[in-house]
This record gives structure tokens, sequence and C-alpha cells, in this order.
């Protein structure tokens, strides 16, 4: 799950991460009277989307007056950024963080994630701060530094001053540096971080060491444990769609082509948009129905499908282990039966209870293409959209 | 010969008085696995009576903990459907109880948990298969997990996935050629787990009875590519794969936690222009994992060998 911004840095401030001081502004007049609040001189106006590249895309701006708060405010507030994580469609800004300036010295970059290979969390640490990390990765692998964090012990000082050295952190703020690190590590664990992103971490004319900006995303698998977390939630921020699927627990991503897709097991659900891909068609969504579905979980999945406007037709692709054939007919049934199928449908079933199934929508009355094979059933979908 | 679990292979349930529990414990029963046991906190002293597809009955005791349930039934191998609040401690208890293997089937364990249970592992003897996986079938003789049973079917080809439903197809489409498997390993869709394909496909290698194997992946992570470098060096026997995930959006996670590409690393393009360059034939879509397999089959001699009914 992925926060804002100013929500970021809440939450690292609770564990000690030095972070500016700043609020969130939902209108132009929130946004002002933060700004005389706060009372600095400069104060940089920041767009919340759950998306990086804003200052870019022109969601960044430094004011020097009250009245220049105004001006970017209205500038910001409403307008569609498009970065290279938005996608061409972009986002609307709805919410500011106003900040305090700073008087930025020298920008780093620190960053916390788990490592599949050592199975640990590991922390990375930049001197090239405030450029795209990955740029970084690309072009000098050698000027990102990481320590490997055993769980046991969790990151030892000593390896935070390792950080702080190799990435030239002034000798004076190594220890200010390395209590920043000390303290992200423990917000990460104690919140089931997925990633915890500071670009650029900045040391600042007055001696302190900051996070200028924060992305925070967490283990969706871990939100039963952290409530507080899971109400920063913006429902905005995500597809309609997605949301409605995750209200039943289904595993759906929305993509851009006109083909729905319902399939059991998550592998099988990204194969079966391979195959779609591969045979000239578009994919929908990605829906996984998961294992233990019932008849009312299937209907509602394929409601959901049936919502997208852009869909054109319906592959189901089933294979069957726990989750039963006649389970899915029966959903696809019920489905059709209360809204109506008005689009071409192709099912593929195979698997337990595969015979019962079959018998259930080839007695329907309803105008299914029965394919043999994922092939059989792709190629025939791709025929009928076109 | 199989790899892991065989038709003597004692097995306990952790979480057997669960529903989920209870239905997979049932149908290990019903394909002859030798479930002998269970563990549920607080129901220790009881029994579980499960009435099988044949009409007979099995009792099964309940234990408070593994240690206990080890020591009264000698079982060698665990199987757990914990809810994932709790999995990763069943984990734990299990390998301080010394089993030789736990397979975790449970989805939705927090990544956390999954690299202290990681740790706790070092140094200990148990291997962990999982966890949100399959589980592991040896056909005709042992099932642990929540596979169907019924599309296996003896033989010589190994199958080791990230994906359960891809297991299936691949099984599937293997069953239908004439092509029985020596044994089918779900190895999971988690970002941080017990076993890698080179763990499997290690002891595929190893195993006399398995003549070739399938390799099942997806985007996310570089497992792929460590096991193509992998098999380049030490496999004796050929070597199919496919990926998942060719048409996924990057920054979305599809599904599996593991399965997400991030930072522009872990793509499907990757993977299989690693896997091809280790001289490794990739099916291009997963409906030919089964074609793909007998085209190199044939091509090295080996077809025959495999081909276990008509």
């Amino acid at each position: 799950m992925n926060i804002h911004e100013y929500q970021g840095k809440a939450v690292l401030k609770q564990y000690g991460v030095a972070v500016p001081e700043g609020k969130v502004a939902f209108s132009v007049d929130e946004a002002v009277a933060a700004a005389e609040e706060l009372g600095t001189g400069v104060v940089v106006v920041k767009a919340q989307i759950h998306a990086g590249g804003r200052g870019k895309a022109g969601g960044v701006k430094v004011a020097k007056s009250i009245d220049e708060v105004r001006t970017y405010a209205s500038e910001i507030l409403g307008k569609v950024l498009v970065t290279h994580q938005t996608g061409p469609e972009g986002k609307e800004v709805k919410r500011l963080l106003i900040e305090q300036g700073c008087d930025i010295k020298k920008e780093y970059y620190v960053g916390v994630v788990v490592d599949r290979g050592t199975g640990r969390i590991v922390m990375m640490a930049s001197e090239e701060g405030g450029t795209e990390i990955e740029e970084v990765a690309a072009h000098s692998p050698e000027k990102i530094i990481k320590e490997v964090i055993d769980p046991a012990v969790g990151l030892l000082a000593f390896q935070a001053r390792k950080l702080a050295y190799a990435i030239n952190i002034p000798n004076e703020l190594v220890n200010k540096a390395a209590k920043f690190m000390l303290s992200l590590y423990k917000a990460f664990v104690e919140k089931d971080c997925s990633i915890a992103e500071i670009n650029p971490l900045v040391v600042t004319g007055d001696g302190n060491v900051m996070a200028l900006d924060a992305k925070l995303n967490f283990d969706s698998n871990a939100l039963y444990r952290h409530k507080d977390i899971l109400e920063l939630r913006d429902l905005e921020e995500e597809d309609e769609k997605e949301i409605e699927a995750s209200k039943y627990d289904l595993s759906y991503i929305a993509l851009d082509g006109n083909i729905g897709c319902m399939v059991n097991g998550a592998g099988l659900a990204m194969a079966t948009m391979d195959i779609i891909k591969h045979y000239g068609g578009d994919p929908a969504n990605f829906l996984d129905v998961g294992g233990g579905a019932t008849t009312e979980k299937v209907t509602e999945a394929f409601k959901i499908i049936l919502s997208d406007e852009k869909v054109k037709g319906i592959f189901v692709n089933i294979f069957g282990g726990i989750m039963r054939c006649d389970v899915i007919a029966n959903g696809v049934v019920e489905a059709a039966k209360q809204i109506g199928l008005d689009r071409p449908l192709v099912v593929r079933l195979e698997g337990t209870n595969v015979d019962l199934g079959k018998k259930i929508l080839n007695e329907s009355g309803l105008n299914i293409v029965a394919a043999d094979s994922m092939a059989d059933g792709a190629q025939k979908i791709v025929a009928l959209v076109k | 010969m199989s790899i892991l679990i065989n038709k003597d292979t004692k097995v306990i349930t952790q979480g057997i008085t669960g529903a989920t529990g209870l239905f997979h414990t049932k149908g290990a029963l019903d394909y002859g696995t030798k479930m002998v046991g269970g563990v549920t906190p607080g129901k220790g002293g009881t029994n579980v009576d499960i009435t099988l597809e044949n009409g007979s009955v099995v009792s099964l005791p309940v234990f408070n903990t593994v240690a206990q349930a080890v020591e009264a039934t000698g079982a060698t191998v665990s199987v757990i459907y914990v809810p994932p609040a709790f999995a990763a401690e069943a984990i734990m208890e299990a390998v301080d109880a010394e089993l030789e293997l736990v397979i975790c089937i449970t989805e939705g364990i927090p990544v956390i948990d999954m690299v202290n249970v990681k740790r706790y592992m070092e140094g200990r003897k148990t291997r962990l298969i999982g966890p949100n996986c399959p589980g592991v079938i040896t056909p005709g003789e042992i099932k642990i997990g929540i596979m169907p049973g019924y599309i296996h079917t003896p033989g010589h080809v190994g199958v080791v996935s990230r994906s359960g439903t891809l297991t299936y197809e691949a099984v599937h489409q293997l069953t239908t050629r004439g092509i029985g498997q020596s044994n089918a390993v779900g190895i999971g869709g988690d970002p941080v787990k017990g076993s890698e394909f080179i763990d499997i496909l290690n002891l595929f290698n190893e195993d006399p009875d398995t003549y070739a194997v399938i390799m099942i992946g997806e985007i996310g992570g570089t497992a792929e590519e460590e096991a193509a470098e992998w098999i380049k060096a030490n496999m004796k026997k050929p070597v199919v794969g496919f990926i998942g995930g060719a048409t996924a959006p990057p920054g979305k996670r599809m599904g599996h936690a593991g399965a997400i590409i991030s930072g522009g690393k872990g793509t499907a393009a990757e993977k299989i222009s690693t896997l091809e360059a280790c001289g490794i034939k990739v099916a291009p879509t997963p409906s030919e994992m089964g074609s793909t397999l007998v085209s190199v089959l044939e091509e090295q001699g080996l077809l025959e060998k495999c081909i276990t009914h008509k």
C-alpha cells in the first residue's frame, strides 16, 4: 500500500527521523493558512500524489512570499501531473504539502528494501541524491553502497556509520546521519514497510540531516497489524474497480485492453494475459479469483469485469484445484442473470469437477463459447472482439 | 526414487482442526499419504475423525506442540495450514522440532516475518518449501498440499514452479501427452521463501528417476536468472522453462507478493533472454510448456523413456 509524502513524513517523525516542518492543505486557503502558521520566509508547495517525478512535472514550487504560496497553490491544486510513474493519463492533484524551506548544502539518497537474494533487509545509500536512483544503479552501480542487516540484531550503529562515511557525509554530521538511518530502519521494521526511500536526504546549512522527501510502501500482508497505517489509505489514488475488487478479497488490476479476464491463481492469471497478447489481443485486467472463492465472489468478480466499458469480450480461464469448476460456472451464470451478458464470453474449464461445470454452463442458455485449452480460448476471444 | 517425499513419509498437519487444514488432510489421505497426526495448540489429546472417499474412517491424534506430535508419531514432515498471522511461528516451531521438511501452504505471511524465519533456520537441519505454495507431490505415492491429485501420473519429469495453477497446467499438459512426472514442487510466490529453484533443481539433478525438468518462473526478482546460470554450470539433464508475466505493467503487484517489476528489474524479457543464453528452451506461451518439453526430449533421444502411458 502506498501513502502520501506528508503521511510518510509523519510516520517517520514518530521514530525520530528528522523531517522539515510542514502541513497538508486541501485548498488554496488552507495552503495560505499553513504557510502563515509555519512563518518561515521560504516555503515549498508540493503536490501530493502517489507517484514520483513530481518536481520535473511542475508539482513542486518554492514560494518566497505568501502571495507566491497562493499563486502556486492555485496553480498546482487540480492540475493533472504526468510523470514517468503516473502513466500518460497523469494524476490530478488534490492535496498539497506546505513545508518550511531549508538551506540545502548537499543531497544524498538512502533507501531500505527487502532483498530477495539474501532474504534480508538491506539499507542502500548513495552520494548521488536527488536524481532517479534507477539511473544511478544503471550507470554507476558502484555509487550505491549497501549494508545487509541481520534481523537478530537489527541495523548496527557501525553499519550506519559505514554507510555515512562511504557516501561522504561531512565528518561532523556522521553521527547525526547514523542516528537518522537507525531510526529509519526501526520505522521500516516496526511498520512492516516494503520500501522506504529518502530521496533526497539532505544536510543543511545549520547542520541538520533531514528527509526532504519520503516514499513509504507497506507490505499489504502485514496491514492487519497496523490499523494506523490502513487509515492513511487514499482511495482517490486507486482505481475504482480495484477498490471494489478488494472488498471481495479479489486480486484485480486494471489494464488498458478490451478483453476482460477471470482466472484462478496469480501465475495462471498472468500467463492468461500473456497468451491473449501473444495472439494479438489486449487484456483489460488481471484478475485472480483465488483458490477458495465462493459463487458469490465469482459473481462479484464477473460484475466488476462487465462494469468496465472498455471490455468488449471476456475470457474465463480456470484450472480447478481447490477451486471447483462448478463454483465458477454457477458464479458466471448468476452474474449473467443479474446484469445480463451483452458481450462475447469464452470459457475454458479444466480440473476439479470440470464435467459438472461444463454441464451448468451448457444448460444455462447463455451464449458461451467453450474452449479446449488456454491457447484455443485466447484465439477465440481475440477473434470475437475484433 | 523421488525427491523430498515418498510413500513411506510420515506427515503431520499444523492447523489440522481448521477448515482448510482438515479439508486438505482428507485430500492427502484419499491420495494415500501417510498422515499420522496434527497439531493445534489447546486441542492436544483429542482426535479428529476423517471419513475418506472410500467410506473408511481415519482417526488422527491431535497434539498441543509439534515436538509432542513428532515424538508420538515419528513424523518427519509437517504441512502448515495455519492462518498468516501465526504461520511464521508455526514454521519455527516445526524447525525447532527438527523435522526434515516443512511445507507451508499459507498465503499472506508478512515479508518481515519470513526474514526472521530464514534467520532462525540458519544452521538448522530443516528444509522449508513455501510459503504461499501448492505443496509437493510424488505422483502415485504421496501428495502434500492443495494440488488436484488426479491430474498427475507417475513418471520421470520433474516440475518446479513459483505458481500453483501454472504447475497444474504444466502437469496436465504432460499427462495428456503420456508423460508422467517424478515430482511436482511448488516453491511459492513470495519474495522471501524457504527453497529456491536451485535447491530443487539440485535434488532433481541427483534423482536417478528424473530425466528432465520443467521450470516455471514469473516476473520479479532474479531467481530464474540465477537458476539458469546454475543449470548451465551443473545440470546433467535437460530443462525447459516458462516465464509468466511478459505483459505485466511495472510497479503493480500481480497477485503474488513476489511478482512485481520494480526499478526496471525482474522483467520477463530479461529472464527469458538469460534462460535462452544458458541453453534453456523457453515455451513461448503457457499452452506450449508440454510441447516444448517434448521437442527437447525428442532432440535428446529421451522421449521414449519419458512416455509412461499411451
